[in-house]
């Protein structure tokens, strides 16, 4: 069973490589029963969005 | 250059909206390089090419998505240029991988689960963020806050899309050492805008 570390840890990584099955399995065992990771999951696809907006240049006004 | 017969694509270069988008620009390439001169250089490099190349400009894309384009391509060469610049092993001797490990560490507890003060909040509604100015500030702010050689890399990863793989040639470390490196940058920025931008609609569990 994975820590709350290792979880973050390899959410990190499956922005850079293919995780494994078995890692998405533990990923969403852990997910199920930790809210803290579960926000910590979402907000790492709110960071890559609002950084897609800041290298396009929509950090100032219109959406 | 813009001549008469191209008036249908004319940009008016001083026009105040091109200012802005200018400033922007700069704060961009601050963050992006964290060399003041250096970030100059490239907004007017950027320019320049703009300007040369703003007939091909044909409304294809919103007009600063266009010219902040144009700036990414720059900065990419002048990072691929100066690769030989950035040390890796400055890289990694600077990181202090104890000290690092160490700050990192202080968010769980022994066995490694979320201390409840660190716990990540429910964020309601975030998107709506993105319309706000006051928002933009603290993810700046944040971005800055990083330490130097972790910001390279997430910038690069990030903000200019190079690949992992690219990252670590470019600075001479493993992948293993750049996953870690990139993990410490969204974990550090995560921290940094629940702190200080979501804090006040956290709900603790």
């Amino acid at each position: 069973m994975l820590n709350c570390k290792e979880v973050t840890r390899l959410m990190s990584e499956g922005y850079e490589r293919k995780l494994t099955l078995g890692e998405r399995l533990s990923l969403k065992m852990h997910t199920m029963m930790c809210i803290g990771c579960t926000n910590y999951g979402k907000h790492m696809d709110f960071l890559r969005k609002a950084v897609r907006r800041l290298r396009e240049g929509g950090a100032g006004g219109e959406r | 250059m813009t001549n008469g017969s191209a008036d249908a694509t004319k940009i008016l270069w001083d026009d105040p909206s091109i200012v802005a988008i200018r400033r922007d620009m700069l704060r961009f390439a601050q963050l992006q390089l964290r060399d003041a001169g250096a970030a100059e250089d490239m907004v007017q490099e950027a320019l320049i090419a703009a300007m040369d190349s703003a007939k091909s400009f044909a409304g294809r894309s919103a007009f600063k998505t266009w010219m902040f384009g144009i700036l990414r391509h720059k900065i990419v060469d002048h990072l691929r240029a100066s690769s030989r610049e950035i040390c890796g092993t400055d890289l990694v001797e600077q990181a202090d991988p104890q000290a690092e490990l160490k700050d990192f560490d202080a968010l769980f507890d022994q066995r490694g689960f979320w201390n409840p003060d660190d716990r990540p909040a429910t964020w309601t509604d975030p998107d709506a963020s993105f319309s706000q100015k006051q928002f933009w500030e603290i993810f700046d702010a944040c971005l800055d806050h990083l330490p130097d050689q972790i910001a390279r890399v997430y910038m690069m990863r990030e903000f200019l899309d190079f690949e992992t793989a690219e990252i670590c040639r470019q600075l001479g470390i493993t992948n293993g050492n750049c996953w870690v490196i990139l993990h410490r940058a969204r974990l550090g920025l995560r921290e940094c805008l629940e702190n200080n931008w979501f804090q006040g609609e956290a709900i603790q569990c």
